[in-house]
């Protein structure tokens, strides 16, 4: 993008609103951003209509009875260490070095893949058990808040695994380092998401 | 070229990201961080489950820690800070903070009005059962 | 297991002539434009220079133009309900069983909003933004042409829905449990969901694209308050579209699982909750009718100030009122469903908080008339528009007041006068602001006017017919008669409904004068003719040439004040001369065309009928098509075209008559 800005020497500084259009890394990383807010706009949607929703049970099991607190606190564990080593790979990224950065990538992924390994055995332990979304209006609503975020979490893989054959392919081109920052900012996201989650379905049901 | 002093992209640290600072210091936020939200996990699972204190507290008390805990990730993970290149990316999250919030506590507060006027499920079977 | 789900001969009504009739005309329609396109060779033409184009004016004329085709088919319903509802008193039954009216009425709402309304508005906004702005593009051009393409296949599965299966027969807003599978086992509200689903992606891209175009991409010196108010009122609309959209798909989400996988959200067993589904709805639904207004609004700013010669009145209340209604659009949702049973503590503070709403369009009303008084305004086409609006939209506003006393609400509700009151504000304000821009920035867009006196008349003809089609609407609601009625009993409302059935052929009429402005225009093009600035414009998009080039602007304007172009051509004459622009012309970088946009888009219509038709391979295929366009456009190379100096210095060159500085 072209740009001729007169600045007669002397003049005060443009104000920050009157600077021009902003770099093009800091418009595609904004626009992500964007998108992020958007994307936990529909989480609250999904956790309204679980608060709403908790003790619909329809004669069947509550909240209380279904959570493996143990369990919970493994798949924390692992999404905040995947948080971590997700820092850790942007470090390495701007440190320009390929071999942190697939390591990085490689731990964040692993620990991704393990949270969603346990949520699925949950969901699938639960559901052999007759404890199906079919059951009741609260167990739906269990299953598609705890589960979209989940398909996030799988679509953030999905995500990490095609970055990285990018930055194979392309080194660590500007197009690639964009998707990079947007992704980091993605994983960051959803374990925000998940404290929420933890706090809201699995705590509160606990205390309950 | 447009000055980059007033846009800083979410996330970065800094404006140049890979020359002013080392990685070492990054390796230390990230970590201070990590060490902040295990402590702030640890203790929501001992809220939870604690007898120790005042039971309709303990909603409250979650609450707080997770938005503490979610404080945490922003501001190390994330990087959002509070100084003037970075206000777009502030004001943008907190606009997405306010719509959350009207979103479901005006739901709760609307359903659970509604649900109120609902005729309990003991008039209800009443109702079913006279014809 | 069944190759093709549920999809059968059976699905194609082939006994029921009007559906036969008006598929049959739809698809000529379609083969004859698609044959004429092919035999004159255009096809190569229209895919490099429209179908993968990623630039925003191209985008913004697709846009405009979808919405003008819907618009023939969401009226074509109107008139089949004026008719019915004209004739249908006492023993007679009318021509439309109550089965196809209750897809008529839904297809009309949802064809409306979704596929007029939505269209035309973003349309607008896509073309003029980044000109107005003083840059070259949106922040994300390809994302543009996806958002356009992913509304265009949400548009073919509604039109599919005409022939192949049926329609919801819910309603456009599609309440649980009548819109849940016990008691709409059909494909109808699955085409439903799918298309606006699909569409709705397409929305919610587009409202990230243009919040960030407007903060991050503004030329040079455009600080936040130097920025026209079409901007404004643009971001407001876009932060809405962002905000609320999400709901609305989550929303979808839980009654398509509820179809789907039979969860229990909504549903009847299993203690879902119907009422929930009406909250969120509308958590959604209000905000939108903003998003559509919002817009209209920036519209009749630029255009009042334009024709009256004057800056515009008290623009930083215009901004304040602005931002003030895109928050408060957020707090009065509850009045779409004041009679279902909260208290009235809760009732009320909605109440309230919806005739606060009000007072900030009051604000910008009177300010549209402060800036009138003491110009000399030129009673163009635009400005016609305008008044209309003024006038009708501020009845329209009034009766919403009263509707926001929920007591008055208890009578009214769904009832006629409600029907009246939604379209008064959407038709004098969303269509009239659509129509008023669209004879505004045609010349900009096309380089050649739009014929004035069909022009004008049109808008008589649709200011006319709107009064008289939706006036009785109001005293038939006052009487009692509720919506959606596809035959009634008592005989004092026929004449009231006869009278609406003229009105809407008056607009009717309108559209066929707006038809035929088009098409005089498009043959005396020649005399038509305008340059960059026909208006006399006081905003940056004046500046260009008539069309501007791909790049906007050769090199992006300082922007030293508001109003810029108006100042521009101050300061040009106040120094007596052509202001000395020795332009040092540099090579240009544009965003290359893709065709991610319309190849993801076939998948998506493909996904979406799979789905609708329970075909679960073909859904499957459909949807790794969608992933696979995107991985292999993430993979491409070369992003950006380069525009060469010389060719920039030759277009300036040659289009210097036309540009006034």
């Amino acid at each position: 993008m072209n740009v001729t800005v007169a600045l007669d020497a002397g003049e005060a500084p443009p104000s920050a609103s009157e600077a021009g259009p902003a770099p093009k890394r800091t418009v595609i990383v904004y626009g992500f951003w964007i998108f992020l807010l958007s994307d936990i706009v529909m989480f609250s949607a999904l956790f309204a209509a679980y608060a709403v929703l908790r003790h619909a049970t329809a004669g069947g099991p509550t909240g209380a009875e279904l959570i493996n607190q143990g369990r919970v606190a493994i798949e924390t564990a692992c999404l905040l260490a995947s948080s971590y080593t997700c820092g850790l790979m942007t470090l390495a990224v701007n440190s320009r070095s390929r071999l942190g950065t697939y390591i990085g990538a490689l731990l964040t992924f692993a620990l991704g893949a393990a949270f969603l390994a346990l949520e699925i055995r949950e969901f699938a332990d639960m559901i052999a058990h007759g404890v199906s979304p079919q059951r009741s209006a609260f167990l739906s609503a269990f299953f598609t808040l705890v589960g979209c975020h989940g398909m996030h979490v799988a679509a953030g893989l999905i995500w990490l695994a095609v970055v990285m054959a990018q930055v194979a392919r392309k080194g660590f081109r500007a197009p690639v380092l964009r998707r990079l920052q947007c992704f980091s900012l993605f994983w960051h996201a959803l374990d925000i998401i998940w404290v929420g989650l933890l706090t809201v379905v699995y705590l509160m049901g606990v205390a309950s | 070229m447009t000055t980059e002093s007033y846009n800083r992209a979410p996330g970065d640290r800094s404006i140049l990201t890979d020359k002013e600072e080392t990685t070492s210091s990054g390796v230390l936020i990230y970590s201070i961080g990590l060490l902040l939200a295990l402590v702030l996990t640890a203790a929501s699972f001992w809220v939870a489950n604690t007898s120790l204190l005042w039971a309709p507290g303990i909603p409250l008390g979650l609450a707080v820690l997770a938005i503490a805990q979610m404080g945490v990730h922003v501001v190390f993970f994330l990087h959002i800070t509070t100084g003037p290149d970075n206000a777009n990316n502030v004001l943008a999250l907190a606009f997405g903070v306010l719509i959350v919030t009207l979103v479901v506590a005006g739901s709760l507060v609307i359903m659970t009005n509604l649900n109120g006027s609902m005729m309990p499920p003991a008039e209800m079977m009443d109702m079913q059962m006279k014809y | 297991m069944n190759l093709l789900g549920k999809l059968s001969w059976s699905a194609i009504p082939f006994d029921q002539p009007i559906i036969m009739g008006a598929g049959a005309f739809m698809v000529l329609i379609i083969v004859a434009i698609l044959s004429w396109v092919t035999l004159k060779g255009y096809l190569p033409y229209l895919w490099r220079e429209w179908i993968t184009s990623v630039d925003h004016k191209r985008v913004g004329v697709m846009y405009f133009l979808l919405a003008l085709v819907m618009l023939l088919r969401g009226f074509a319903d109107a008139i089949m309900m004026r008719a019915q509802q004209a004739v249908a008193a006492g023993s007679a039954e009318g021509y439309l069983p109550p089965e196809h009216f209750d897809q008529v009425f839904s297809a009309h709402g949802t064809i409306m909003i979704f596929f007029v309304a939505m269209p035309f508005v973003i349309g607008l906004m896509n073309f003029v933004l980044p000109l107005q702005l003083g840059v070259r593009d949106v922040a994300f051009p390809t994302l543009n042409s996806v958002s356009f393409w992913l509304t265009a296949s949400g548009v073919l599965l509604i039109n599919v829905s005409l022939v192949v299966g049926e329609f919801a027969k819910t309603g456009w807003i599609a309440y649980p449990p009548l819109s849940e599978l016990q008691f709409s086992p059909g494909v109808g509200v699955d085409y439903y969901l799918w298309s606006l689903q699909i569409s709705g992606v397409g929305t919610l891209l587009t409202g990230i694209n243009f919040v960030t175009t407007i903060l991050k991409l503004r030329a040079p010196g455009m600080g936040y308050m130097r920025m026209p108010v079409f901007c404004w009122t643009a971001l407001a609309a876009n932060l809405l579209i962002v905000a609320a959209f999400p709901v609305l798909t989550a929303t979808f989400a839980m009654l398509l699982l509820d179809r789907y996988l039979d969860f229990h959200f909504f549903t009847v067993d299993g203690q879902g909750n119907a009422m929930m589904y009406v909250n969120l709805f509308w958590v959604w639904g209000h905000p939108e009718v903003y998003i559509l207004i919002l817009p209209a609004f920036g519209v009749f700013s630029e255009v009042v100030a334009t024709f009256s010669g004057k800056p515009l009145f008290g623009y930083r209340s215009m901004v304040t009122a602005t931002m003030a209604i895109c928050v408060l659009s957020f707090l009065v949702w509850l009045h779409h469903f004041f009679t279902m049973g909260a208290s009235a503590d809760v009732n009320g503070f909605f109440g309230v908080m919806t005739m606060i709403i009000a007072v900030p369009t009051g604000v910008k009303i009177f300010n549209w008339l402060f800036t009138m008084y003491g110009g000399r305004v030129r009673f163009t086409v635009p400005v016609l528009w305008s008044l209309g609006f003024m006038v009708t939209f501020v009845i329209g506003g009034m009766t919403g007041v009263l509707m926001a006393v929920p007591p008055a609400d208890f009578q009214l509700h769904n009832s006629l006068f409600l029907v009246a009151h939604f379209h008064n504000v959407i038709i004098g304000g969303v269509v009239f602001g659509v129509m008023a821009g669209y004879n505004y920035w045609f010349p900009k867009a096309f380089g050649f006017k739009l014929d004035e006196r069909w022009g004008r008349a049109s808008f008589w003809c649709w200011l006319v017919g709107f009064y008289v089609a939706f006036m009785p609407l109001y005293v038939l609601g006052l009487m009692g008669m509720t919506r959606r009625m596809q035959h009634y009993d008592n005989p004092a409302w026929q004449p009231w409904l006869v009278v609406a059935a003229i009105g809407a052929l008056i607009i009717l009429a309108g559209i066929v004068c707006q038809i035929v402005q088009l098409v005089v225009s498009i043959r005396d093009r020649e005399l038509l003719r305008v340059s960059g600035d026909p208006w006399n414009g006081r905003t940056l998009e004046w500046s260009t040439a008539s069309p501007p080039p791909a790049w906007n602007f050769a090199v992006l304007p300082d922007v030293a004040e508001r109003d810029t172009y108006w100042f521009l051509k101050q300061r040009a004459s106040a120094e007596q001369a052509q202001p000395v622009t020795q332009h040092q012309y540099e090579p240009i970088e544009m965003p290359k065309n893709s065709a991610v946009g319309v190849v993801n888009a076939f998948f998506a219509v493909v996904a979406g009928f799979a789905l609708i038709w329970h075909i679960w391979w073909m859904a499957g295929l459909g949807l790794l098509g969608t992933f696979l366009t995107i991985l292999v456009f993430a993979f491409r190379d070369e992003d950006e075209i380069q525009v060469s100096a010389a060719q920039v210095a030759q277009f300036d060159r040659i289009h210097e008559p036309e540009v006034a500085i």
